[in-house]
């Protein structure tokens, strides 16, 4: 038998097993985008047939880093801006894990951007969902790196100087091989560029739109949206990185002006990271977790190196 | 005395080959049956600049650096030679001269490099050597070197004309040279070895030291090993196959050796964008089942403290390895110190619930980093090996046979599926991961994979499904059950009959006069002091702490109980060691006095003789001027 039969014997999944005995409600304010994020995520895995036993979900520190508290998988609140990483080394620990890493976009952008710009380079086999609410929602309305310019707040009372990052074309030139825009408000294509990430082989990153209507008033402010796949202005190839480049930068600066352009951006067919590591024989074949339960295995010792030392 | 151990330095630039020429000399002695110790200086430079390595070599056992030494080899820098007129360095050639006189003993050898090193440049180095007794051989090595190979061989006709003049045979040379190199370069290299040898030897010696007398045979089962390659094949030994880290001296050292080795042991090695990331990697790598590493030097580990705390709150095992070198800041980045110690045991927020070893040797290094390990995955929780820059490079013989030990692979309080299916579960299914019930404090986990098991893992207080929880009555039971494993860790650690601190007591008496105290890297040359002051008819004997959290509050109030007054030796300034024994014993503060060290260089064993006789005994003179004497609390 195996290790980890939750991996290795597939089984119908219901929707439900991804719910645990705790409700969203606790924390997460009425009307907020969190649940948009909740629902999609557990279609998603239900859809592509995910035992909740093999995902594991890493999310930082925000309303958005709950997610891990109502979803029912193997999980891990860590800290703020620090999911990417703790995610990586998981997913390298044991490529068989489906590993998603969660957080907000003051986490994911700001505090925690180091690991975003080299978890996208180096092309990690995994999802990431930023939520993008462009505020700091759980320490009660701060500007954000996502907040638009001249944004006020108490801490920047007299709007902010700042223009907001921009997540697609940073993670673009960073290295992710596919990257999507979707939105709360729009569960369906949520789902489906949910399930596409999932099953993209490398660093799927997926801007989430979510409305906070607590400290963002506007609870609607991601409708209407365009699905730039549907809509015939907009005509570019997701595979040529300079189109999509484009793309994004139109869908960018468009958001700063209240235009929501929701889709897929980037995908690229590219080795993930654990395969380059694995070919360079820097990684072995067999996932590491595995060999700790393998009695048979023969550890190499220390003893083994000592003709250097003589 | 001249042929009881022979104290070897080589002195050129950094970047001139002075440690791996070192190190396969401190080899050749080794194999010809001497014991060995090393000692490593270098500047925070890449090229160029003042470094030495000394080596040790001696028939009887050897722990520490020796008091100056007795053998001078000056190659000279090559990088300092700038062709350009006011070149920075300025005529910093000279210095391989210069800056080791201070140090050399009476009756010392000086060979030097006259194809690079001017005499003449050393204003009084005439009446030095007279003053001091120093017999003084100028030599041609950068000159012998070119004609019968390349310059850097220069190195090699320095290793020829010490053997010469310390009658040592070469074969050991040798036979390294054949182990590490071939064609051209070996010819060349053995060439220039045996021309420089009976060059030298057809000289006319006038000084009688020679290479100390072997007492029985070879040495042949013995390899010679730093405190970084203890560190880092105990963690192998131990089942760790994943390291994270970002280069940072001297931390880099145990970082080198495992990304060179583990992929090799079908492991993964993992240079990260920064400290953050480097334990945030262990932990995930962790928690997903496999045995973990990381570990930085102060300024980095700052950056691991936010993790290391999550570690704590998680219970994630890990292991982080902390190299101190000379702080605040970036400090001093190539010289060694104690003074991180209060940052390794309280950094992060909260109550510390982690363990700290501080090993006093090589060998002691290996058996804690195994024991941290053992700690970390059977308890669940953050272990962390903290040493220093001085064991880190420094290198001694040990017997091969120490390191033939059976490897542990086990995860510790992990369960199988099987195991699982058995375990408690709330009544929604889920796994109780934080059970409050357990004995010894520790809930065994599950890995994410395994069937029923999942759970949640959060960094907030939480119930034992691991839900984020406020609750006043869960706070205390899940703080009490996280506490209450290092209780039984000290049980654990006090029950084993092998201690890790080591009492040394030359004379096998139980009470003593006097004691001395330290912690970590300094045990050896304490040890060593110790022996020289029973020798000289003083009472004393020494401990060397090694496990600083949880504190081995009984074993040093024995060895506290057994002695009248002591002295505490660490290098740090603010006798971070004596504060925390002070605090961990609440008393004892009236009979301890410190004696400290920070400019950068480990204690010589002299030092601590001297600080002992001014300041305990009262019958000598002040402690010199690189040292530091705190005397006793008093009402
Ligand atoms: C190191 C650190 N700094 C600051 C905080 C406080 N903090 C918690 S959540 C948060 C911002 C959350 O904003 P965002 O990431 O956008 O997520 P949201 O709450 O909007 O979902 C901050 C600053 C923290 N927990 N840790
Ligand atoms: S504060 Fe905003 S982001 Fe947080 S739960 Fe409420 S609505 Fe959602």
């Amino acid at each position: 038998m195996s290790a980890f039969s939750a991996i290795e014997t597939k089984r119908d999944v219901d929707q439900n097993e991804f719910t645990p005995d705790i409700e969203p409600q606790a924390t997460w304010c009425p009307g907020c985008g969190d649940f948009g994020v909740l629902k999609a995520l557990k279609g998603a895995m239900t859809e592509v047939g995910k035992n909740p036993d093999e995902v594991l979900l890493v999310t930082g520190i925000g309303c958005s880093g709950k997610l891990s508290s109502y979803f029912d998988s193997y999980g891990y609140h860590s800290i703020h801006g620090r999911s990417l990483p703790i995610a990586r080394a998981s997913k390298l620990a044991n490529p068989n894990l489906e590993v998603v890493a969660a957080g907000g976009d003051g986490d994911g952008y700001g505090i925690g951007g180091n690991h975003f710009m080299h978890t996208a380079r180096e092309n990690h086999d995994m999802v990431y969902i930023v939520f993008n609410n462009e505020i700091f929602g759980l320490t009660k309305g701060q500007t954000s790196p996502t907040s638009p310019k001249g944004h006020k707040s108490k801490t920047q009372p007299h709007g902010s100087a700042k223009d907001p990052v921009r997540p697609l074309s940073m993670s673009l030139s960073a290295g992710a091989s596919y990257i999507a825009r979707t939105a709360a408000v729009n569960p369906n294509q949520a789902k489906e560029i949910l399930v596409e990430a999932i099953e993209h082989d490398g660093f799927a990153h997926i801007d989430f739109l979510t409305q906070c209507p607590t400290w963002n008033k506007d609870a609607k402010q991601y409708v209407p949206y365009t699905d730039v796949q549907d809509d015939e202005d907009f005509s570019f190839e997701v595979t040529d990185r300079q189109e999509a480049g484009e793309m994004m930068y139109e869908a960018e600066s468009r958001l700063s002006q209240g235009e929501v352009l929701t889709g897929r951006f980037y995908r690229e067919d590219r080795p993930s990271y654990g395969q380059e590591k694995r070919h360079t024989g820097e990684m072995p074949e067999q996932p590491l977790a595995e060999r700790y339960f393998d009695d048979s295995y023969e550890w190499e010792r220390s003893a083994d190196l000592m003709h250097r030392h003589r | 005395m001249t042929n009881d151990e022979l104290l070897w330095r080589i002195a050129g630039g950094s970047g001139d080959g002075i440690d791996s020429t070192s190190q396969n000399f401190a080899k050749a002695l080794m194999r010809s049956g001497l014991n060995i110790f090393t000692h490593r200086h270098y500047p925070s430079r890449i090229r160029g600049g003042h470094t030495y390595v000394e080596v040790r070599a001696a028939s009887h056992e050897v722990k520490s650096r020796g008091d100056g030494y007795n053998f001078l080899l000056a190659l000279g820098d090559s990088f300092a030679r700038n062709p350009q007129e006011d070149a920075y360095y300025g005529n910093e050639e000279v210095k391989p001269l210069t800056e080791n006189l201070d140090d050399l003993r009476e009756g010392g050898v000086i060979v030097y490099d006259e194809g690079l090193l001017d005499e003449s440049d050393v204003a009084d180095l005439d009446e030095q050597a007279e003053e001091n007794g120093w017999h003084v051989y100028p030599l041609n090595l950068r000159g012998l070197a070119r004609e019968h190979g390349r310059e850097v061989m220069r190195n090699t006709a320095g290793v020829g004309a010490t053997a010469a003049l310390l009658g040592m045979e070469l074969d050991p040379v040798e036979e390294l040279m054949e182990e590490r190199m071939s064609g051209e370069v070996l010819e060349q290299n053995l060439e220039i070895l045996e021309i420089a040898k009976n060059e030298v030897e057809e000289r006319e010696f006038t000084h009688d030291l020679q290479i100390p007398a072997v007492e029985d045979g070879g040495n042949d089962e013995q390899v010679l090993v730093s405190g970084s390659t203890a560190i880092a094949y105990g963690a192998i030994d131990e089942g760790c196959r994943f390291i994270s880290g970002y280069p940072m001296t001297p931390w880099t050292d145990v970082f080198t050796i495992m990304s060179q080795n583990l992929p090799e042991f079908g492991g993964i090695a993992e240079q990260v964008e920064d400290e953050i990331a480097a334990a945030s990697l262990a932990i995930g790598a962790s928690h997903a089942g496999v045995k973990a590493m990381s570990g930085s030097s102060g300024g980095g580990f700052a950056l691991m403290s936010e993790p290391l705390g999550l570690a704590e709150m998680a219970e994630t095992p890990i292991v982080l390895v902390e190299a101190m070198r000379a702080g605040p800041s970036t400090g001093m980045p190539t010289k060694p110190e104690q003074g991180d110690l209060e940052h390794v045991l309280y950094t992060s927020q909260g109550d510390s619930n982690r363990v700290v070893f501080a090993p006093g040797n090589a060998q002691e290094a290996y058996e804690q980093t195994r024991r941290a390990f053992q700690l970390a995955y059977n308890y669940q929780l953050p272990a962390i090996v903290l040493y220093d820059q001085k064991l880190s490079g420094e290198l001694i013989n040990v017997d091969e046979a120490f390191f033939d030990r059976e490897p542990n692979p086990s995860l510790g309080s992990v369960l199988t599926e099987e195991e699982i299916a058995d375990a408690p579960h709330h009544h929604s299914g889920k796994f109780n991961r934080y059970r409050h019930d357990v004995e010894n404090g520790v809930s065994p986990r599950s890995i994410p994979g395994q069937e029923d098991g999942r759970f949640l893992v959060t960094g907030n207080e939480h119930t034992p499904q691991g839900h984020i929880s406020e609750d006043p009555d869960n706070r205390i039971n899940q703080m009490d059950r996280r506490m209450e494993k290092l209780e039984s860790i000290r049980a654990e650690l006090d029950a084993n009959d092998q201690s890790s601190q080591t009492v040394y007591t030359p004379d096998d008496e139980a009470e003593h006069q006097y004691g001395i105290m330290t912690f970590g890297s300094q045990q050896g040359t304490v040890e060593e002091a110790t022996k020289r002051l029973s020798d000289d008819g003083h009472s004393v004997k020494a401990l060397g702490v090694s496990e600083l959290l949880p504190y081995p509050t009984e074993e040093v109030k024995a060895f506290l109980d057994s002695v009248d007054q002591c002295m505490i030796v660490e290098m740090n300034a603010s006798a971070q060691f004596r504060g925390l024994t002070q605090k961990e014993l609440g008393g004892y503060g009236e009979m301890m006095t410190s004696l400290l060290k920070y400019n950068g260089n480990p204690f010589e064993p002299e030092e601590i003789v001297e600080g002992f006789e001014s300041s305990i005994s009262g019958d000598g003179d002040a402690p010199g001027h690189s040292t530091t004497f705190v005397p006793a609390a008093s009402d």
